[in-house]
C-alpha cells in the first residue's frame, strides 16, 4: 500500500475483496484499476451521464461520484455479476433481442439502472421506464428500443 | 411501430429482409466488450496533451513548472518531429493541420505538447504545471469577418472550399414571378457526444525501419493509416492499425483519431514504451471536430400558383483554422440545398471559410441537414407568405421520374414522394391535429399545440466520384474450420455492420448466418474498404461483400469441392475441404464505378449521388408560452431507403439519428468565447434523455430498391439527422404563428427573443 492508502474490503457481484486504494478515490477507478472489473465505463466523470452506474447496497450509484471510503464494506453488483453461470438474465436477452445496445458503452450502466428499476417496479409503464432510465443517456438509440427491452424484460412472462 | 418487409420464399429467416439480433449483442450487455480504455498494456504509460487557451498566437516559450520530477516525464514537441525530418502535418485533404503546433496557434485548444507518465494523478498535475508563454494575436471568430479577410491559415481568399451549382438562369425569373421569398437561416455547431470519449493506444518498435502499431477508438482504420505512415514516413507495411469496440462515433471519430494516433505513437516512440492517450469528456469536447455552424441566405421565386420557379441560395459554412474534411462537407451541404423539388432555374453559391475556431468537421449528415434546415424552413415561410398550406406547396414542387435535380442529374427512380407525404400526414394525422389545435390555441391555455412537417432526402454513398476515387476492395474467405470470412475495413460502432455485412453473406450464399464470420478491422488482415462514413457501409461495401461471397462459391463450385444443391452441412465441408486443399480461398472485390454515372467535379454537373434514400417527417408539438420550453408530443418518420436489410437494427439507426436531430433543434448549442467551447461538460451541453422524447414512430417503405446495393438496399444511417430540426420549427410556427423562427438549436432564450421581434411595433 502506499502512502494515504487504505484498505478497501468491498463485496463486488458476491465475492468478497479486499483492494488497497485512496480514501477519495473514484468507486469507478478501484472497480477498473484495482479490481480489472472494466465492464463499467467512464462517459463524463461528473454523474451526468450515468454510463459507470453500478448497484451498491441496493442502491444505483454514479460510480465516479463515490469515493471509495464510502464503499467500506458495501455489497456492489457491477455488471460483470449480473448475468449467473455464463447465461444472460431476462434483461439482457431482452437488450440483445429488441436492439437496446448499439454501441455498447452506455450498455452496462443502462443495464444495471433497468434491473433497478425492475427490482422497484416489476411490470412498468413506458413513463415509469423513461423516468426510472433518465440519469443515463444513450446517444445512439433514441431510446426506443430500450424501452422495448425493458418493457419485454418487465411483462409478465407468458404462460403456456 | 415499424412495418416488417416479408421476406420472399425462398429466403432464409437469417438472410436480409429479417430483424436477425445483433451479432455483438450479448458481449455489450454483459460489459464484455473491450473498448480502448479496458485494454492494460504491461509496461505502458499514459500521455496528455498540452493545448492552446488562445484562438490566435505566437509560441513565445514553454515553461516548465516547479515541483514536478520532469525527469521522469517523456515531452513531446513539434522540434522532435522536424529533428527527425518527419512530418508534422496530418494527412488529409489538404496537409495544412500540424500534429503539434510549431511557430504559430491558429484556434484554441490546439495541440502545442505531449507528456507521458505512468502515473495518471502526476501526468494531470504536470499538464497543469506547463505553461505556454504566447503573444496573443487577433482572432477572427464571425462569418463575415472571416469572408472578408486576406487568407488566415491557408486556402484562397481564406476559402478553403468555393464552388457554384448552376442550372437555367434566374436573371430574368425574379422581377416576373408571382412571389419572391427570401430569408437567413443559421445553424450551431453540433457535438457528437459518443459516450465513449476519444482515444488511442500505441506501440513502437524500433529499428529501421521502425514499426508503429495503433489501436482504438475510430471509424476509418486507414485513415489513421495514411496519417501514421506519413507522419514517420514509413513504408505501409511498418504501420498497423487496429479498430477497438467503438462507443459511439457518428462523424466524430472520422478524421481526429489520425491526430491521437499520432500523438500516442510519438509519445511511444520517445518513451520506448506503450502509450494509453484516452480524452476525458472536457477535453473531447473542447477539442475534436464538430458539425459545421452555417449560414443560408436563400431567395425563391414562386409563381401564382406556388410552383417553384428559381431558387438561389448562399451557403456558407465556418470551417475553423484548418481544411479538415470541410470540403466535402461543403459539397454534400450544397448539394442538397434544394432539397427534393423540381426548380428549372438554379444558383448555389457555396463557400467554406476559415476563421480561428477548433476546425470543424464531420457529424452524421455532413453539411445536408444544414442546408436542408434552411430549404425545408424557407419552405414553410414561402408558403405562409403565399397563404398557402405548407403540405400543398410541397405538393406542387416535388421531384418526380424523370426531373432533373440542381446539378442536372435526371431522377431515375419512379418517385412516390406525394404518396410518401401522404402517408407520413396520416400517421401523424396531420389534418385532424390541426384543426383540433386551431381550437385549441384560440382558448385560454398558455400551452400553444402545432404540427410540421419536412420533406427531403439524403444522397447514398461518396459524393460525386469519391467511390470512384476510394475504389474500395473487400474479400471473403475460406476457414480451416469451414466458414466464410469477410474481409472489410469497415468498423462496427454500433450501426450494426457486424450483423447486416452477415446477413448479406448468409443470404448471398443461402447459408445460416454462424458460418459467416467478420475479419477485425485490422490494417494488417483486411483490405482497404473505405472509411465508415456517407451512409456508404451497407449499400457500396455491403454489395463488394455480397459480390465476393458470390464469387468465391463460384471458385468454390470450380474446384470441385462444392455442388448445388447444398445444406449448411455439406457448405461447411466443403469449404474446409477447399481450405485445406488450396490453402485457402478468397475471393477480393473492387469498386467499379457504374457505366451510367457521370460526374464533373469541376463544375458541379452531373450525377452527385449513385441514389438517394427519401423522407418525410411530422412532429406534434406543444409550447408553453410562459416559460418557452418546446415539447415534442408525437414523431413520425417515415423514408425510402430501398430495400431494408434489417428492420429492426434500421428502425434503430432512424431513432437515433431523429434524437440527435431532435437535440440540434431544441437543446443542443456549443456555447464559445473567444474560440474557446465554455460549456464542455455534460452537465451544461444539453442531450435528449429518454424523458425528453415520445416514442419516435418509423416506417419504412420499399417500393424503390437500388439495382446496385446488396438486396436492394441504399443507404440510411444520415438521413434521419437530416428531418428533425425544420419539422419541429415548423410546427413551432405552426403553434404561434409566428415566421420569425430561423436559427437552431431554438432554445427558449431564442424563442423568447422572437415572440419579442415578432411583437415589437414598427
Amino acid at each position: 500500500m502506499n502512502q494515504g492508502e487504505m484498505r478497501l474490503e468491498v463485496t463486488v457481484n458476491g465475492v468478497p475483496r479486499t483492494v488497497a486504494a485512496y480514501p477519495m478515490a473514484r468507486l469507478l477507478d478501484v472497480l477498473r484499476d484495482g479490481l480489472g472489473l472494466v465492464g463499467t465505463k467512464e462517459g463524463c466523470g461528473e454523474g451526468e451521464c450515468g454510463a459507470c452506474s453500478v448497484i451498491m447496497d441496493g442502491k444505483l450509484v454514479n460510480s465516479c461520484l463515490v469515493p471509495a471510503v464510502q464503499a467500506q464494506g458495501a455489497q456492489i453488483l457491477t455488471i460483470e455479476g449480473l448475468a449467473q453461470g455464463g447465461s444472460l438474465t431476462r434483461l439482457q436477452q431482452a437488450f440483445v433481442t429488441c436492439n437496446g445496445a448499439q454501441c455498447g458503452f452506455c450498455t452496462p450502466g443502462m443495464v444495471l439502472a433497468a434491473a433497478d428499476l425492475l427490482r422497484r417496479c416489476p411490470d412498468p409503464s413506458e413513463a415509469e421506464i423513461r423516468e426510472g432510465l433518465a440519469g443515463n443517456i444513450c446517444r445512439c438509440t433514441g431510446y426506443v428500443k430500450i424501452v422495448d427491452a425493458v418493457r419485454q424484460a418487465g411483462a409478465p412472462p407468458v404462460r403456456p | 411501430m415499424i412495418e416488417f418487409s416479408k421476406g420472399g420464399p425462398a429466403m432464409k429467416a437469417e438472410g436480409i429482409g429479417f430483424s436477425v439480433p445483433r451479432k455483438e449483442g450479448p458481449e455489450k450487455v454483459t460489459g464484455a466488450a473491450r473498448y480502448v480504455a479496458d485494454r492494460i498494456q504491461d509496461g505502458g504509460i499514459f500521455g496528455v496533451t498540452v493545448r492552446s487557451r488562445v484562438a490566435h498566437g505566437r509560441i513565445k516559450g514553454i515553461r516548465f513548472g516547479p515541483g514536478i520530477p520532469w525527469e521522469e516525464f517523456t515531452v513531446v514537441t513539434a522540434r522532435d518531429i522536424l529533428a527527425q525530418g518527419w512530418d508534422n502535418r496530418v494527412a488529409s485533404i489538404e496537409p495544412d493541420q500540424p500534429f503539434l503546433a510549431e511557430e504559430f496557434i491558429n484556434h484554441a485548444e490546439e495541440p502545442i505538447l505531449l507528456l507521458g507518465h505512468a502515473d495518471r494523478t502526476l501526468l494531470e498535475r504536470a499538464r497543469r504545471a506547463v505553461t505556454v508563454d504566447v503573444e496573443e494575436l487577433p482572432a477572427v471568430l464571425d462569418l463575415d469577418q472571416a469572408l472578408a479577410c486576406a487568407s488566415l491559415v491557408g486556402g484562397k481568399g481564406n476559402l478553403f472550399k468555393e464552388f457554384r451549382i448552376e442550372l437555367g438562369d434566374p436573371a430574368d425569373i425574379w422581377a416576373r414571378a408571382a412571389h419572391v421569398v427570401e430569408g437567413e437561416y443559421l445553424t450551431g455547431a453540433q457535438e457528437q457526444l459518443y459516450i465513449e470519449t476519444n482515444g488511442m493506444q500505441a506501440e513502437v518498435a524500433p529499428g529501421d525501419p521502425a514499426a508503429v502499431t495503433v489501436r482504438g477508438s475510430l471509424q476509418c482504420p486507414y485513415y489513421v493509416h495514411a496519417a501514421l505512415t506519413a507522419l514517420f514516413r514509413l513504408p505501409p507495411g511498418q504501420v498497423r492499425v487496429l479498430q477497438m469496440a467503438t462507443g459511439g462515433a457518428f462523424g466524430g471519430k472520422e478524421d481526429y483519431p489520425s491526430i491521437i494516433a499520432g500523438h500516442a505513437a510519438l509519445l511511444a516512440w520517445k518513451a520506448g514504451r506503450p502509450v494509453t492517450l484516452v480524452y476525458d469528456r472536457e477535453e473531447d469536447m473542447a477539442a475534436t471536430t464538430k458539425r459545421h455552424p452555417s449560414r443560408s441566405r436563400l431567395r425563391t421565386a414562386f409563381d401564382a400558383e406556388g410552383a417553384l420557379l428559381a431558387m438561389s441560395s448562399d451557403f456558407v459554412l465556418d470551417a475553423g483554422a484548418y481544411t479538415t474534411l470541410s470540403p466535402v462537407v461543403l459539397s454534400r451541404g450544397a448539394l442538397h440545398a434544394l432539397s427534393a423539388y423540381r426548380c428549372p432555374h438554379v444558383r448555389i453559391h457555396a463557400r467554406a471559410v476559415a476563421t480561428h475556431s477548433p476546425p470543424n468537421g464531420a457529424f452524421r449528415g455532413f453539411g445536408a441537414p444544414q442546408s436542408l434546415f434552411a430549404m425545408e424552413r424557407h419552405m414553410d415561410i414561402a408558403a405562409a407568405r403565399m397563404g398557402l398550406d405548407p403540405v400543398e406547396l410541397r405538393r406542387r414542387n416535388l421531384l418526380r421520374l424523370g426531373d432533373r435535380m440542381a446539378t442536372g442529374q435526371v431522377v431515375t427512380e419512379d418517385l412516390d414522394l406525394e404518396g410518401l407525404m401522404d402517408r407520413a400526414l396520416a400517421d401523424l394525422d396531420y389534418e385532424g391535429k390541426r384543426a383540433a389545435f386551431a381550437r385549441h390555441n384560440a382558448g385560454p391555455s398558455p400551452v400553444k399545440k402545432g404540427v410540421g412537417l419536412s420533406l427531403f432526402m439524403h444522397g447514398c454513398g461518396f459524393t460525386g466520384s469519391g467511390e470512384q476515387h476510394l475504389a474500395s476492395v473487400t474479400g471473403v474467405a475460406t476457414t480451416a474450420s469451414g466458414l466464410v470470412r469477410v474481409l472489410a475495413a469497415a468498423t462496427e460502432m454500433g450501426q450494426g455492420k457486424e450483423t447486416v455485412f452477415t446477413q448479406i453473406v448468409s443470404e448471398a450464399l443461402g447459408i445460416p448466418n454462424d458460418l459467416v464470420e467478420l475479419a477485425e478491422a485490422d490494417t494488417r488482415e483486411v483490405p482497404n474498404s473505405g472509411p465508415t462514413v456517407a451512409s456508404r457501409s451497407t449499400m457500396v461495401v455491403g454489395r463488394l461483400v455480397q459480390d465476393a461471397a458470390l464469387g468465391l462459391k463460384r471458385m468454390l463450385i470450380q474446384e470441385r469441392c462444392l455442388e448445388e444443391p447444398y445444406d449448411a452441412e455439406g457448405f461447411r465441408t466443403a469449404v474446409a475441404r477447399a481450405h485445406a486443399r488450396a490453402g485457402g480461398l478468397t475471393c477480393s472485390t473492387e469498386y467499379r464505378q457504374p457505366p451510367n454515372l457521370s460526374w464533373d467535379e469541376v463544375n458541379y454537373r452531373g450525377d452527385a449521388y449513385p441514389t438517394y434514400a427519401w423522407a418525410c417527417y411530422g412532429v406534434e408539438v406543444s409550447v408553453d408560452t410562459v416559460t418557452w420550453e418546446v415539447k415534442v408530443e408525437d414523431f413520425v418518420a417515415r423514408q425510402e431507403v430501398g430495400r431494408v436489410i434489417n428492420p429492426v437494427l434500421a428502425a434503430g439507426q432512424i431513432e437515433g439519428g431523429v434524437t440527435q436531430g431532435l437535440g440540434w433543434a431544441l437543446w443542443e448549442k456549443v456555447e464559445l468565447d473567444q474560440g474557446r467551447m465554455i460549456n464542455n461538460q455534460m452537465t451544461n451541453y444539453i442531450v435528449p434523455t429518454a424523458m425528453d422524447l415520445p416514442r419516435i414512430r418509423v416506417y419504412f417503405e420499399e417500393n424503390n430498391p437500388y439495382a446496385l446495393g446488396p438486396g436492394g438496399a441504399k443507404g440510411l444511417g444520415e438521413l434521419p439527422m437530416d428531418g428533425p430540426a425544420p419539422a419541429v420549427l415548423n410546427a413551432i410556427q405552426d403553434a404561434l404563428g409566428v415566421l420569425a423562427l430561423r436559427e437552431v438549436p431554438l432554445t427558449p432564450e431564442r424563442l423568447l427573443e422572437a415572440m419579442e421581434a415578432e411583437h415589437e411595433p414598427g
